[in-house]
Order: C-alpha cells, then sequence, then structure tokens
C-alpha cells in the first residue's frame, strides 16, 4: 500500500475534562471515499474540525500528503489542498452565488493591488479565469441562472450544492463534506450521491465525509470508519461494516 | 396582517405620554433664575405648560391609534427604483458627466460660504468613504477613526512646522503615516469582534486625541499647530503678495475667492479620486474577501483566507482616505488642535456611513451631504441641533433601516455555453 493521502494518529481532543475524540486514527486513500458515521454525540464534527484546523487537537498527528498539519491554522491547512463544507450550511448570505465562487478563488486571483486599480490586462485575464470556472461549476451543480441571486436566497438544497461548487472552485485534492445530504429530499439524495462519485471518478478528488443517510453511505463508501462516544469502533469496507456486532450494539443497543 | 382592536396600544400610549410630560416638564418647565449671588429655581409661565399638555396629548393619540394611520413605507422591501433617464449606460454616464460639469461650475456661481461649506461636505464624503470600508464592506465597527483623520492632519502640521514640508509632499506621507497606524491598530484589535472591537476602537481614537493633547513640546499641546501653509497650483500661490503668486501669472486682479474655489477643487478631485479607487477595490478580489469576512469569518479561513491580512487591509487602506482628508483639513483651516478630532467627529463619520447604507457608496455621499448641509441650515435652531439629530437617526430607522440607498449587488453576464466541464 502507498503513503495515504490523509493519515490521522491516534488524535485526542479534550474539552476541559471531558475527551470528546479519543485516540481516532484513520487512512484515506488518493481517490477514495471514505465516510466517517457514528451515532449523535460520537465526536464525527470535532474530529473534522480538528484535521481541517478548526480546533487545536490535543494530541496525535494529522498527515496530509506526508506533511504534518496538526499545528497549522485552519487557512493554511486549506492551502494545501484541503477544503471542507459545514454541517449548518456557511455561505457568503448576502453576496451573489457567482461572487462566492469567485471569493473561494481569492488564493489563485491576482491580488496585487495596482494591477487591479489600473485594471491591467493580467488582472483581468485572471478575473475573467475565474469567472470561467465559477461558470463550469455553476453549470455543473445546475446553477448557472442563479449566478446572480444573493445566496441566502436559495432554497435549502441549492445553498447545499453551492457549498460543494465553493469548495471545487478552489480545485482542492480532499474535500471533507460535513453531513452534505442533511435536510435533502430523495431526489436530491440521489443527486448528491451521483455528484459525490462524479468528483472521485471525474475530477479525481478524494473525499471524506460524515452522514447520517445509511443508504448513501454504503452506497458509495470504499471505506467506512465507525467511531461511538469518541472512540473508535470499527473500520472496513461497507459490507464488513454491516455485519459487525459492536457496530449494530452502538447504534441499536443491545438485544 | 390582522386588524388589531382599536386600544391595544392603550398601555404604551399612556407610557409614552407620561413619558413626554416628564422629561417636557423637568427641562423646560423648570427655570433657573439670579437673586443675587443665589440661584432661585421657578416654575416657567402657565403658556409654556398648556403647549407641554398638548404635545403630550399629541403624542398619547399618535401612539393609541399608530397601527390605523397609513403606512409611510413598508420598511423590508423599500428599494428605489431606478428612474426612467437613467436606465442605461449611456444615459449614466451622460447624467455623470453633467453632474460633474455641475460640480466644477458651482463655485464660480456662488458665494464664498458656500464654496466653504462645499469643501467642508467633500472632507466629510472622503472621509465616510475610508470608513466604509471598514464598517460597510468589512463589518468591523470602528468608533475611533477620527484618530486616522487626526494623524493625517498632524503628519502635514507637523512634517510643515519642522522641516518645511509643502502640502503636496507631505500629502503622500499623510496618507502612509495613516495607513501604519490603521495597521498598527489592527493588530492588537485582530481577536475581537462586534462591540469589544467598537470599545477598543474608540479607546484607540481617543489616545491620539490625548497624546496630540498631551505631548506639548512636539504637538504644541491644546495650542494645536497654527499658520500651516495652503496648497500651490504648480507652484503658484493664493496669497496677495509673493514671488510667484496666482494672480500676477495669470494677469488678473487678486481676489481671496481664487483660493477657496481652488481649494474646492482640489477637495473635489480628491473625493473623485477616492470614489473610482474604493469603486474598482470594491470588485477586486480584496473587496469581496472584505466582503467575506464580514459575511462569515469561519468559512473564510476554510477556503484558506487569512483574516488576519483581511482584516489588516481593510484598517490600513480605510485609514489611508482619513489620513489624505487629515491633510487636506489641516491645509484648509491652517490651523488644527487636538479638540477638531473628538469623539463627536467618529460618531458623525459613522452616521454619515449608516444613513447611506452600509457599503453603499452613492448612499453615502448622499448621506455626507445631508448630515453636513442640515446643520448649517438650521443654525436658528441651534440648541436643538442635537435633539433634530437624534431625531433624523429615529425617524431614518424607522422609515429605511438599511439606509438612504442600499449597496446593491454587481450584475455579472456569464457566458452559458453548455460545454462540457473539463
Amino acid at each position: 500500500m502507498t503513503q495515504p493521502l490523509l493519515e490521522v494518529k491516534d488524535l485526542v481532543m479534550r474539552f476541559g475534562g471531558l475527551r470528546a475524540v479519543n485516540q481516532v486514527s484513520l487512512d484515506v486513500q488518493e481517490g477514495q471515499i471514505v465516510s466517517l458515521i457514528g451515532p449523535n454525540g460520537a465526536g464525527k464534527t470535532t474530529v473534522f474540525n480538528c484535521i481541517s484546523g478548526f480546533y487545536k487537537p490535543s494530541a496525535g498527528e494529522v498527515i496530509f500528503k506526508g506533511k504534518p498539519m496538526h499545528r497549522l491554522p485552519g487557512h493554511l491547512i486549506a492551502r494545501h489542498g484541503m477544503v471542507r463544507t459545514f454541517q449548518n450550511i456557511r455561505l457568503f448570505k448576502e453576496m451573489t452565488v457567482l461572487e462566492n465562487l469567485l471569493v473561494a478563488q481569492h488564493m489563485q486571483a491576482e491580488r496585487n493591488l495596482l494591477k487591479g486599480l489600473l485594471n491591467l490586462t493580467g488582472y483581468q485575464s485572471k478575473e475573467q479565469e475565474l469567472e470561467d470556472r465559477s461558470a463550469e461549476w455553476l453549470e455543473r451543480v445546475n446553477l448557472i441562472e442563479f449566478a446572480n441571486r444573493e445566496a441566502g436566497t436559495l432554497a435549502y438544497g441549492q445553498q447545499r450544492r453551492l457549498e460543494i461548487a465553493r469548495c471545487m472552485v478552489t480545485q482542492p485534492t480532499l474535500l471533507m463534506l460535513d453531513e452534505p445530504a442533511a435536510g435533502l429530499n430523495p431526489q436530491e439524495t440521489q443527486d448528491l450521491d451521483q455528484l459525490i462519485m462524479e468528483l472521485r471518478d471525474k475530477y479525481k478528488v478524494t473525499l471524506l465525509l460524515i452522514e447520517h443517510d445509511m443508504k448513501l453511505v454504503m452506497g458509495i463508501s470504499d471505506q467506512i470508519v465507525v467511531i461511538n462516544q469518541g472512540a473508535p469502533l470499527a473500520k472496513g469496507t461497507p459490507a464488513e461494516i454491516l455485519g459487525n456486532q459492536d457496530v449494530i450494539k452502538a447504534y441499536l443497543g443491545e438485544e | 396582517m390582522p386588524k388589531k382592536p382599536l386600544f391595544a396600544n392603550l398601555t404604551s400610549a399612556f407610557f409614552a405620554a407620561g413619558l413626554t410630560l416628564f422629561l417636557g416638564a423637568s427641562v423646560m418647565g423648570l427655570r433657573l433664575n439670579s437673586e443675587g449671588i443665589t440661584l432661585g429655581v421657578e416654575l416657567a409661565s402657565t403658556q409654556t405648560f398648556v403647549e407641554l399638555g398638548l404635545a403630550g396629548l399629541l403624542v398619547f393619540l399618535f401612539q393609541l391609534f399608530r397601527d390605523h394611520l397609513p403606512k409611510l413605507s413598508s420598511n423590508t422591501s423599500a428599494k428605489l427604483a431606478i428612474p426612467s433617464f437613467l436606465r442605461t449606460d449611456k444615459q449614466q454616464r451622460l447624467w455623470l458627466m453633467l453632474t460633474l460639469g455641475a460640480l466644477l461650475l458651482f463655485p464660480f456661481t456662488t458665494g464664498r460660504s458656500n464654496i466653504d461649506l462645499a469643501t467642508l461636505v467633500l472632507i466629510y464624503i472622503m472621509l465616510a468613504i475610508g470608513l466604509n470600508i471598514v464598517v460597510g464592506l468589512a463589518g468591523l465597527l470602528d468608533l475611533g477613526y477620527v484618530g486616522f483623520y487626526a494623524v493625517g492632519a498632524y503628519t502635514y502640521g507637523l512634517l510643515y512646522t519642522y522641516f518645511g514640508f509643502s502640502f503636496w509632499q507631505a500629502l503622500p506621507v499623510a496618507g502612509l503615516f495613516a495607513a501604519i497606524t490603521g495597521w498598527l491598530l489592527g493588530y492588537p484589535v485582530l481577536r475581537l469582534r462586534g462591540d469589544y472591537l467598537a470599545i477598543v476602537t474608540l479607546g484607540f481614537g481617543e489616545i491620539i486625541r490625548l497624546l496630540l493633547n498631551n505631548l506639548t513640546e512636539l504637538t504644541g499641546g491644546p495650542n494645536g499647530v497654527s499658520r500651516i501653509p495652503k496648497p500651490t497650483l504648480f507652484g503658484l500661490e493664493f496669497s496677495r503678495r509673493g514671488d510667484n503668486t496666482f494672480h500676477e501669472f495669470f494677469g488678473i486682479a487678486y481676489d481671496p475667492v481664487h483660493r477657496v474655489i481652488f481649494l474646492y477643487i482640489l477637495a473635489l478631485l480628491l473625493v473623485i479620486l477616492s470614489i473610482y479607487v474604493v469603486r474598482r477595490l470594491i470588485r477586486m478580489p480584496i473587496g469581496r474577501a472584505w466582503e467575506a469576512l464580514r459575511e462569515d469569518e469561519i468559512a473564510c479561513r476554510s477556503l484558506g483566507m487569512s483574516p488576519t491580512n483581511i482584516k489588516l487591509s481593510a484598517f490600513t487602506i480605510g485609514a489611508t482616505f482619513a489620513g489624505f482628508a487629515g491633510a487636506f483639513f489641516a491645509t484648509r483651516q491652517s490651523f488644527i488642535s487636538p479638540e477638531s478630532f473628538a469623539f463627536i467627529e467618529s460618531a458623525i463619520i459613522l452616521a454619515i456611513v449608516v444613513l447611506g447604507g452600509m457599503g453603499s457608496q452613492l448612499g453615502v455621499v448622499l448621506a455626507a451631504i445631508a448630515m453636513v448641509l442640515l446643520p448649517e441650515l438650521a443654525r436658528e435652531f441651534n440648541e436643538y441641533r442635537m435633539l433634530l439629530f437624534g431625531l433624523m437617526m429615529v425617524l431614518m430607522m424607522i422609515w429605511r433601516p438599511q439606509g438612504l440607498l442600499p449597496a446593491k449587488r454587481p450584475h455579472r453576464e456569464l457566458k452559458t455555453t453548455n460545454a462540457e466541464v473539463k
């Protein structure tokens, strides 16, 4: 096996006396879809926050592309190509849909003030490039007709799609989705299913997701990691997880 | 909306009327009289009390029936429709040119005091445009903005006093110093948000004023800096006597109004330049990042943007405009003292930004005109100026909480290719 794209080793996160995450380890191989599941309050989002740098883990290591990430602030981690969405969608609500995608490409943009103020050709072509990439993704997630609408006025499912598009315009290597199917209707969930597969197969993005929708998880995941009360419970392919007694116990309780 | 019963507001109407009577009676109903060397309190005339009673009754009736009065305007969806003569780009450009022409001709058609007043308006527009970056775009509530204004003004004042800098030499330095001050203030307040940020910036503005007041040896303390020279036009001075004066060069009679007009045009050019620069900034990556920061700091970080750099850039660039405005203020007044940079100035500039509509350029310009002109026009009501100021704010918040002209989102046409995404 080659070196995994993302390697989390013995991650611990304490809040005062509470161990929200206890010795969680997981590997994400390049080109895979890995799902993190567990009952409510198991610490899935905390793991996400530790990996993406929004929390500083109390102990443990996060290695991404062979480099340690666990000491870096969130925005520097994102610049390495690891971006995420949020459980409770975080769009720039008063900006237009298109602006949301443009601002996401801030790091690729021509940020030289003078070039921008003088509207030099180098600046113009760079802006055009950002706009074209935004348009491509808006078309992919079926939001092109709403390009000039304020993001906050979109329907819930559209906002979820926009958040994924906003991550994708940054051209990430690893995309982390925190409950992407929450609040979606069955049709939208199916579309999401397809989108996620396409992200992996066509755009060569590796995905790590937190999800509650078991049908979605079992259908698309290459690997599943189960955690319960902050501690790792099981790891394996969907088939292995479905047959795991511990997992069934954690979800359904003992007989 | 379901109709409320007629007397649903009875309690609040009584309360409002009672409050009016109480406040009115304490402010206007008692009078201090000097009897020899002591002061005596006596009641005002009966007429005052009758008027007070009527005022109370009016408030009572208004509060009682306010739900049944015809609505002034709906305050959520209030959006000004663009008038028909301003629809196309061509028409807009035409009107812009006409307005500019009118603004350039204006000083030649009116008297000295009006030009002076217009110059003052322009200074406030420049200040408000700068503060709009920090408050309106980046969403960082800054109550100490006047501090940067003071830095700009004193930079010119002191550079002239100690090193004999001219206005044109000092102007870029003033902008630079204000920018550095903005950057320095940015650092300690990086972690603060909302109310806490407002308090610290408020303190910062006061620190600058107190420093200027107490560094007597350097700044002249409360006596300020005086005899700051006026700017020159390519070396031509606007004075009666001198080696190289404007009126001699052009062979016209000396008229002190020339200088006033020159200052006005200079301010106008500075304002136009500021508006242009900020207009570009808003559409540039940095402007988008400011707005994104205002909307959601966490999302910004998740996309690789550094909130630190974005905040610092907003403070720095915002302060630069105040620095330019300050240097111009110094040259216009010829005299500056710490008193000119009190907190009330920050409050007025902030009021302009809020009244105009956060982030909206044209709104800010209109609000600056209103905020500076109204008190001047209402000079006879001098005693009640602050009262009118407060009344205007309250009415604005009821009628248009989003400001005179709320910022419009830029509209961009996309090429819909339908091409396969690569």
